[in-house]
């Protein structure tokens, strides 16, 4: 019975295939739209999440320079409002487990006729430890180095690539603004930073030789930021306001004026931006599900059109005995299998966009087995809603009226 | 032994139209036993399609009482009626009726599917059926394929196909010329002799010649009732 009543669907549609292609249309959009945005929306989400764990966890930046300036963009004729001890006096704070300061900008580096643009860190060897990052290969300068401010230099791996290709950069010498420096270590792969900058490309030099050979800071020991990490989370909120008091303290910032320094809370940031890409992808997905509902309402549109028209047909099938849920069951079988294999298609149509947008894009996509089936059971859905109410409309029909209709 | 096929007591029906209570049927009263061969005349407009579809059970009579096989079906609903029009009764119509895009064997199947009988066993009756009418070679065709005389042969074998112990006519020849009429009679004068009742509506009267009861509606009542020759074969209704 259902399986015949299956077949007559499959059937009916391909009795007017332009309009099953044309209603079905309308399915396969919206559901090729929500697949495809899940798909992007998804990827964003875990991108951002991965950089996040990348960034390292409890994490505060204090930058150089009053909030409203933007610390990094702190002119060098200013004075320089952070310098290393008040690095050294935040290791002595109270739930503070790791400090960091760092120096940074780009230098050319040259490595036997290779040329290649980089981000140069100076820092201590504790910034590995904040970032959680690791070394592939070789080992991390010391303490002495820092002191004796050795010309030695940790390479990102996009840098490997592009100085040495294959070849094994450990013990060679480069030239950083023509000051030539032995490499220790390889770092580890960290890919995107949350700001879609490649942390790879990077190279973390002892913070004493940036300043002396590389970026030449005119007041010896200052540095743009610190990288500050607390122990837990828990006690975030009081290592913020143990950062603030100390350094406006250290920095004689009176009563009522405003600090010449700025202190983030780089998780909580990193956890609004993880916010947003939430909040983007679900704003994707509603916005493709709007296309989906259209597709229902022209499900329910030829479906109307479809019982007017077949109006004769429902009454012969009445009088010769088909109770009133096998008309309900034939038309909503209908809806559904136009709206099931619209929804296939789409499925199709939008892993393949997918797939597409992330061979041509850099953009990260998760095609994810939720995703699919969420638009399938949603497509299923509107094919039962929709097609509802013309079902229910034929099955309602008089026989008598119903044959009569020309 | 049961009684009489149809008893109808009584029987009323009005349409509410814009002028108000519009009376089609007025105390109708008639019986019709098993193996009986009625034919159902009177001028356009008489009421006798109203009358037929009450007997069909595709309509509702206003008021009156309609006994089939002794059972009261005036009242019934939904799925009872549909139930009844599936498997006691089998109605043809003026117009043939058939679904347009299903061959020959599903139409004739069709009131199978809605009886809950599978696919082999359907369309292996369906087939038998379309050999009686003489349809045997046309079991995969489509009824635009096929003379106005042989849709009907096929809107038979529908009307058959669930062993009905009535079938119900309205006009069946009204769209056929006279040679194809006379064709279509001489099987509805076979079905009866089978021991089918066979209850048809018509206008000419060599038609109705072919029936052994002949019954006069006029302005909604019926004004004449004879029967020209006995019922066929008594008993066992056809199966
Ligand atoms: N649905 C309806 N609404 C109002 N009047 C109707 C309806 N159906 C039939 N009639 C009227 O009932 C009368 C009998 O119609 P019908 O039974 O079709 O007659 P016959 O089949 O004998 O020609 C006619 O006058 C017709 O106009
Ligand atoms: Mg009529």
């Amino acid at each position: 019975m259902f399986s015949a009543m299956l077949g007559e669907a499959w059937h009916s549609m391909g009795a007017n295939r332009l309009r099953t292609f044309l209603t079905m249309l309308g399915m396969v959009i919206g559901v090729g739209a929500v697949v495809l945005m899940m798909a992007i929306g998804q990827g964003a989400e875990q991108a951002v999440k991965k950089s996040i764990q990348s960034m390292g966890s409890n994490l505060f930046i204090v930058l150089a320079g009053p909030p409203n300036m933007g610390g990094a963009r702190s002119a060098t004729g200013n004075a320089p409002s952070l310098n290393v001890k008040d690095a050294t006096a935040m290791e002595d704070l109270e739930g503070v487990s790791n400090v960091a300061p760092i120096n940074m900008g780009s230098a050319q580096v040259i490595y036997a006729g290779n040329n290649w643009n980089t981000s140069i860190i100076g820092t201590t060897p504790s910034y590995l430890d904040v970032r959680s990052w690791n070394l592939s290969d070789g080992y991390v300068f010391s303490d002495s180095d820092i002191r004796s401010a050795t010309r030695v230099a940790l390479i990102g791996k996009t840098v490997v690539q592009n100085l040495f290709g294959d070849d094994d950069p450990i013990g060679k010498t480069i030239r950083i603004k023509d000051s030539p420096f032995i490499i220790l270590g390889v770092l580890d792969n960290k890919g995107q930073s949350l700001d879609g900058r490649d942390q790879d490309d990077t190279i973390i030099i002892p913070l004493t030789t940036s300043q002396r050979r590389v970026f030449g800071a005119q007041f010896s020991g200052s540095v743009r930021q610190i990288i500050v990490q607390a122990d837990s989370d828990k006690v975030m909120p009081m290592v913020e306001d143990s950062l603030n008091s100390l350094l406006r303290q250290r920095h004689r910032i009176r009563e009522g004026m405003d600090n010449d320094f700025s202190v983030r809370n780089l998780t909580a940031l990193a956890n609004s931006a993880a916010e947003t890409t939430k909040t983007m992808s679900l704003l994707l997905g509603a916005i493709a599900s709007v296309s989906l509902l259209v597709g229902g309402i022209g499900i329910m549109n030829i479906m109307l059109v479809s019982v007017t028209e077949r109006t004769r047909e429902i009454g012969i099938r009445m009088a010769i005995g088909a109770r009133e849920r096998d008309i309900l069951m034939q038309f909503l079988l209908e809806a559904i299998v136009i709206s099931i294999v619209g929804c296939l298609i789409g499925i199709g149509i939008g892993v393949g966009g997918a797939l597409l947008v992330s061979h041509l894009t850099a953009a990260s996509i998760v095609i994810s087995s939720q995703s699919i089936l969420t638009a399938f059971i949603v497509a299923a859905s509107v094919g039962v809603f929709f097609g509802f109410y013309p079902a229910q409309k034929a099955a309602q029909l008089n026989p008598i009226e119903a044959l009569r209709f020309q | 032994m049961p009684g009489h096929v149809i008893e109808v007591k009584n029987l009323y029906k009005d349409y509410q139209t814009a002028a108000g209570k519009f009376p089609v049927l007025k105390e109708v009263n008639l019986e019709i036993d098993a193996g009986d061969f009625v034919a159902i005349m009177g001028p356009s407009g008489s009421g006798k399609s109203t009358f037929m579809n009450i007997l069909g059970c595709l309509d509702q009579p206003s008021s009156g009482e309609y006994m089939l096989n002794d059972q009261p079906v005036a009242r019934l609903q939904g799925d009872r009626l549909a139930k009844v029009r599936n498997h006691t009764i089998g109605f043809v119509f003026q117009g043939f009726n058939l679904l347009a895009r299903s061959s020959l064997l599903d139409n004739v199947a069709l009131p199978l599917v809605y009886a809950g009988i599978d696919k082999t066993e359907r369309h292996a009756r369906a087939r038998l059926l379309l050999e009686k009418v003489g349809l045997a070679n046309h079991v995969n065709s489509h009824p635009n394929q096929i003379s106005g005389g042989q849709q009907q042969r096929v809107a038979i074998a529908r009307a058959l196909i669930n062993r009905p112990s009535l079938i119900l006519a309205d006009e069946p020849t009204g769209n056929l010329d006279s040679k194809t009429s006379e064709e279509i009679m001489t099987l509805f004068g076979e079905l009866n002799r089978e021991g089918i009742t066979i209850v048809l509506v018509t206008h000419e009267s060599d038609i109705a010649e072919h029936a052994s009861r002949q019954v006069r509606f006029l302005d909604g009542r019926i004004v004449e009732d004879t029967r020209t020759s006995p019922i066929a074969v008594k008993g066992a209704p056809h199966v």
